[in-house]
Formats: structure tokens, C-alpha cells, sequence
């Protein structure tokens, strides 16, 4: 009896021990210390304002898609047709601008344009996956094919350009910080303000446990649905941002992203097969990502060691995060 | 009783109309047929025999890809390689390097193709077995590895040629007018729909795919099941290298890419559930066959490429709202 009642608060401290070891981005928060350091090793100056700057700049696309595509795996579902969508913005925002003369009104008009096909894109994929219960993967594969064809129709080679404020505005941003810092702060944000919404828990229960979910009196076909919607908002944001640093459209220019945001996402502990994971680890995980390419870029490898030594580190990386993650659970 | 006839009758329409829309293998072949007659319509000798012959052909480098994914899906869990490109790549550079133009190196080629992709299988399914590294993301890491090793070694320039007889075996008519790489493929689809229904590892196979916990029960062996399914991947990707080596001559960084999701969807397309445990390879290899139709249809149709790939998306969905659904929710 004693025993019993002993036992009770230990294994309230060991259940909250526990419950912070079981957060989903903490390994790959380790990882991303450990790739910082050797950045500084080999590049001293990485914390100058203007590296730091650089590589925002770089990593955002990247996480922005990853953070699209942590919502479609906590539904359970997936979209490879993320970086189709992102050349397919990428190239009508260009054309729309040109066209309807480069001034101020031209330029938001189509990037309000460039956000709701993107979301339209996305909207699509989630309707086809969950009104008529196709297989994500396939249905996304054929569905990027589609966009993908769409952009080269649009836009038959890389070209055409964006009036010059378009890009001075985006890398100049206000008050001493790039536009980049802005978006990264508020993308950071508005993950925190879903977590906290009924949506993403509705997202999460549906992806791990569909048919619970559906009794329960989940509309899980509109959720999944939304997922997909907001990872192809999402996937225009990066294309507007890509834009910013490219001032040129590129219909080809989507296709490393979609499976490059697969990889942040699982860098981040999400589990693939859905319903647990954090939005944190994958902009952590296309951080480290991100990372990965600074340490290769400057580490003065010759290039043609540099595609095997960036697959043997992403490839251990993920191992020890799924090993560290089963540990765990 | 001839208002039963007649009911019965009508029984026996349906019946064999749900057979066929229900039949994955048969409804695809169904669209091979359409595509033939449609192509024959346009372009007088699309369905003349030589051709489809030629088909056959591209369509066998395509169904040996998606008969070793087909194998990995049917085990479960999320199974799929997309290592198979770059596997591909390494077996044929591998095989051309060892024939290097000569018959005499063509079963050592051969072996070695299959070797190196057996490997690569082994390994892939060691990291999801043991490891528990989710499929997708490991044989893509894999994938990565392997093309960064190969722009090592072969420092971007392409390398290796076919052995004169190997091309001859794959590409010139061998019997009945058919180039010998079709009687391979005839081969290999009968051992396959055997392995999988008569030997231990096929049914494995199944009772893994659909439910590896009451596989476990049962006393199979989960975790083998599953690694040998990657090695025999491996294995075929490794053939279907050897075998586009004999098609294309010559081996470039990247040729195996362009099979990687084309097999997944070939599978698909043969009525394989994505989630395991169901599918025969007779379906994947049908819709292997029309994939290839497909592509070269929308070839002869005077459509630019951009617009051709938006069709072939766009009939790639229509079909697999045909039958790719999954079990509804309730």
C-alpha cells in the first residue's frame, strides 16, 4: 500500500520528465547547435549581420515549404507537388506583373494572384485525396506533373523579369533588417498562434487515428482539405520570396523543394505516418538543411564530392533523429 | 421464367462489368486497347504488330522497375524505393564498364548489376528494419548517396558501352520477330505471380503487408520479410539498369531517374494498394504497358511538350479515380 502511494508523485515527475523528452524537435534542435558550431568552425564570420542575413535569405523558401508540408503529414497525408506549385507561381506572378505593366498595383495584384493559385493548387490536391479518397502520394506525383506542365506552358524558358523594386524592397526591408527577418519572425509566429488552435489538433487526430477521428464527428475530409490549401499558400509565399532573391521567373525552378521539405520535415521528428510531430522542428529541420549546404559551400570541398558528402550527412542526421526519436516513444 | 432469364442475364452483364471495373489488370489493359485503336485512328500503323512489339520493349525496362517496387509496396508499412533510379544507374554503369563492348563480359555484367542492386536492397531494408527509418526517406537518402558515389567515381563523364550481343538480346528480334528481352520479361512474370503465390516468402509477403503484428504472431519473420523484399528490389532495379544499358548503349549520370515515380504509378495503375498486403504483378506490368502507350499517344498527337505532360497528368488522375480509390471512412 505505502509503495502505492510513494509511487504516485514519482511517476507524475518521470511522466513530466518524460513528456519534455518526448517533444518532437528536440533532437533535431541538437542537431542544428552541433551544424552552428562547425559553421563557425569553418566560417568565422558567420554571426556578421550580413551571413546571418544571407542565409535567412536562403533558408525561408525552404521553410516555408516545410512548414506546408508538416501540416499535410500531420493529416496524414503528403503533397509532392510543393515545388511544382512553387515553379507554377513562380513563372504566372512574373507574367502577370509584365503584363500588366510592372507599377505598384501591377506587382500586388499579382502576387495576390501568385497566393490564392498557389492555395487553389493545394486545394486541389486535398480535394482529389479526400472527397474521392485517392492515394497522396500518386495523386500528388500526377497532380505535379500537371502544374509542373502548366508553368512550362506559362513560361516556356527561365525569364522575363520583375520591376527592380520588387527585389530592392525585399533584400533592403525596414529599418536595418531584410524582409526575410520580417517573414521568418512572422511565419515563427503564426505556427505558435495554429498550435494553439483547435484546427491543428483536429489536424493531428486525424492524422493519427482516421477512422477515431471521423466517429468522434471530425469533418476529417475538410480538414485534410485545408492542410493541403495551406501548404499550397505556403509554397506561393516561398515562390514570391524565391522571386525577391531571383527577380526572374524559372519554370523549373520548384522541383529540389519537394522532396527537400519531406526531408526538413523528418529531420524535425515529425512522423511521416501522421498525427505527431511539431512545426518547429521542421523550420529547425530546413534550417539544418539549409546548414548543411553553408558548411559544404564554405568547407572548400571539391564539387564533385560535395553531392556524397551532403547525402551522407543528411542521410546519418536522419538516422540518428529516427533512432533518437524510437528511443523515446 | 424468361423475366428470370432475363434478370439473369442482366446479372451476369453487371457481374462481369464489376469484375472488370473491379479488376485493376483487366481495366488497364482495357486502356491499352483504347489507347491502340484511338492511336491507330491518328497515326495509320500505331497498332500494326512491329510496333506494339516496340512498345512491349520500352515497356519491359519500365515493368522490371515496378515489379521490384511493386514487391516493397505489397510489404507494407509504407513501403517504396525511390532508390530505384539511382540504382539503376549504378547497375548499368557497373554492367557497361564489365562487358565494355565485349560478349564475353556479358554474365559477369550481368551478376554484377545484380549484385550491386541486391546490395543496395539489402541495405535499404537494413536502415528501415533495423534502423525504423521511414521508407521514403531512407532509400531517398540512399538515392542521394548513391548518385553523389557515382559522380565520384565517374567524375560526371559517361562510361562503359554494351556488349554488341546484349543490345542484340535486348533490342533485335530474337524469336517470333520479339527481341529476346520480351521472353525475359514473359519469364520473369511467371515467376513472379508464382513466387508470390506458392512460396513461403510470397505468402509472407502478404500476411506481412496486411498485417505485420498478426504476421508476427503467426511466427513469420517480419523484419527478414521486409529486407528481402528491398534486396529483391534492389535486385530487379539492378536487371532493369543491365537491360537499358542493352536499350540505350550508353549509360549517362541520371538515366535511371526518369523510372522512379513512373514505376510507383505503374504499380498503382496494376490495382497494388499503396497500404500493403494487396496486388499481383500481372496488374503492374499491364499498366506498365500503358503507361508507355500512354506517353507514346500523346507523342503523336501534335500537341507541344507542356502541354502533352498536363494530359498525361490529367489521364493519369482520371484513371486512378477509375479504381485507385481507397476504402471510405465510416
Amino acid at each position: 500500500m505505502s509503495d502505492a502511494v510513494l509511487d504516485i508523485p514519482s511517476r507524475n515527475r518521470t511522466r513530466r520528465s518524460r513528456s519534455f523528452w518526448r517533444k518532437p524537435w528536440l533532437l533535431s534542435a541538437v542537431l542544428l547547435v552541433v551544424f552552428i558550431g562547425i559553421n563557425i568552425l569553418i566560417q568565422p564570420r558567420f554571426f556578421s549581420a550580413y551571413a546571418l542575413g544571407n542565409i535567412i535569405t536562403t533558408m525561408l523558401p525552404w521553410m516555408l515549404i516545410a512548414v506546408g508540408q508538416t501540416y499535410v503529414i500531420f493529416g496524414g497525408s503528403i503533397d509532392l507537388s510543393l515545388g511544382a506549385i512553387v515553379s507554377l507561381v513562380n513563372v504566372v506572378v512574373v507574367v502577370l506583373i509584365t503584363a500588366l505593366g510592372g507599377g505598384p498595383g501591377a506587382m500586388v495584384l499579382g502576387m495576390v494572384a501568385g497566393l490564392l493559385l498557389g492555395t487553389l493548387c493545394g486545394a486541389l490536391n486535398g480535394f482529389l485525396i479526400s472527397a474521392f479518397r485517392l492515394q497522396a502520394i500518386v495523386t500528388t506525383f500526377a497532380t505535379s506533373i500537371i502544374y509542373g506542365g502548366a508553368a512550362l506552358v506559362v513560361l516556356p524558358q527561365a525569364g522575363g523579369s520583375l520591376p527592380t523594386e520588387y527585389f530592392t524592397v525585399y533584400s533592403e526591408g525596414f529599418f536595418g533588417l531584410t524582409l526575410p527577418i520580417y517573414l521568418l519572425v512572422a511565419l515563427i509566429l503564426v505556427a505558435a498562434f495554429v498550435a494553439t488552435t483547435r484546427y491543428q489538433k483536429h489536424l493531428l487526430a486525424t492524422g493519427g487515428n482516421r477512422q477515431a477521428a471521423f466517429q468522434t464527428g471530425l469533418p476529417v475530409r475538410r480538414i485534410v482539405m485545408g492542410a493541403h490549401a495551406i501548404a499550397g499558400f505556403m509554397s506561393a509565399v516561398a515562390a514570391l520570396c524565391i522571386l525577391g532573391v531571383a527577380g526572374a521567373g524559372d519554370p523549373l525552378m520548384g522541383q529540389a523543394f519537394t522532396l527537400g521539405s519531406v526531408s526538413a520535415v523528418v529531420l524535425g521528428g515529425t512522423a511521416l505516418a501522421g498525427g505527431w510531430g511539431s512545426v518547429t522542428g521542421s523550420i529547425i529541420g530546413a534550417a539544418i538543411l539549409a546548414l548543411i549546404n553553408n558548411i559544404i559551400f564554405f568547407s572548400g570541398i571539391d564539387y564533385i564530392y560535395q553531392a556524397i558528402v551532403q547525402g551522407g550527412i543528411i542521410l546519418a542526421a536522419l538516422a540518428a533523429g529516427v533512432f533518437a526519436s524510437r528511443r523515446q516513444k | 421464367m424468361s423475366d428470370v432469364t432475363g434478370n439473369h442475364r442482366e446479372g451476369a452483364f453487371q457481374r462481369a462489368f464489376a469484375f472488370a471495373a473491379g479488376t485493376p489488370a483487366i481495366a488497364t489493359l482495357f486502356g491499352c486497347v483504347v489507347l491502340l485503336v484511338a492511336g491507330q485512328s491518328i497515326a495509320p500503323g500505331f497498332a500494326s504488330l512491329g510496333q506494339i512489339a516496340g512498345q512491349l520493349n520500352v515497356a519491359a525496362i519500365l515493368a522490371l522497375v515496378a515489379a521490384g517496387q511493386g514487391i516493397v509496396i505489397l510489404s507494407g508499412r509504407e513501403g517504396i524505393d525511390l532508390s530505384v533510379g539511382a540504382t539503376m544507374t549504378l547497375a548499368a554503369l557497373l554492367a557497361g564498364n564489365t562487358m565494355n563492348g565485349q560478349d564475353g563480359g556479358i554474365a559477369p555484367a550481368l551478376l554484377a548489376a545484380l549484385a550491386a542492386g541486391g546490395f543496395v536492397g539489402l541495405l535499404n531494408g537494413l536502415g528501415i528494419t533495423v534502423l525504423r527509418i521511414p521508407p521514403l526517406v531512407m532509400t531517398l537518402g540512399m538515392a542521394g548517396v548513391i548518385t553523389g558515389l557515382l559522380i565520384v567515381v565517374t567524375q560526371g563523364q559517361s562510361s562503359g558501352s554494351t556488349a554488341p550481343s546484349w543490345a542484340a538480346f535486348v533490342t533485335r528480334p530474337f524469336l517470333f520477330g520479339l527481341p529476346g528481352v520480351l521472353f525475359l520479361w514473359l519469364l520473369i512474370i511467371v515467376l513472379i505471380e508464382a513466387g508470390l503465390r506458392y512460396t513461403r516468402f510470397g505468402i509472407n509477403l502478404y500476411a506481412v503487408g496486411s498485417n505485420d503484428f498478426a504476421a508476427r504472431l503467426a511466427g513469420i519473420s517480419v523484419g527478414w520479410t521486409r529486407i528481402l523484399a528491398y534486396v529483391a528490389c534492389g535486385a530487379f532495379a539492378g536487371l532493369a539498369g543491365a537491360v537499358l544499358l542493352g536499350y540505350t548503349g550508353n549509360i549517362f549520370l541520371g538515366s535511371g531517374e526518369q523510372y522512379i515515380l513512373p514505376g510507383v504509378i505503374a504499380v498503382v495503375l496494376g490495382g497494388t494498394s499503396l497500404a500493403g498486403g494487396k496486388g499481383n504483378y500481372v496488374g503492374t506490368a499491364a499498366g506498365a504497358f500503358f503507361l508507355t502507350l500512354l506517353t507514346s499517344f500523346l507523342t503523336i498527337l501534335s500537341v507541344a511538350p507542356a502541354q502533352r505532360q498536363i494530359i498525361f497528368g490529367v489521364i493519369l488522375i482520371g484513371f486512378m479515380l477509375l479504381y485507385g480509390r481507397e476504402k471510405a471512412t465510416r
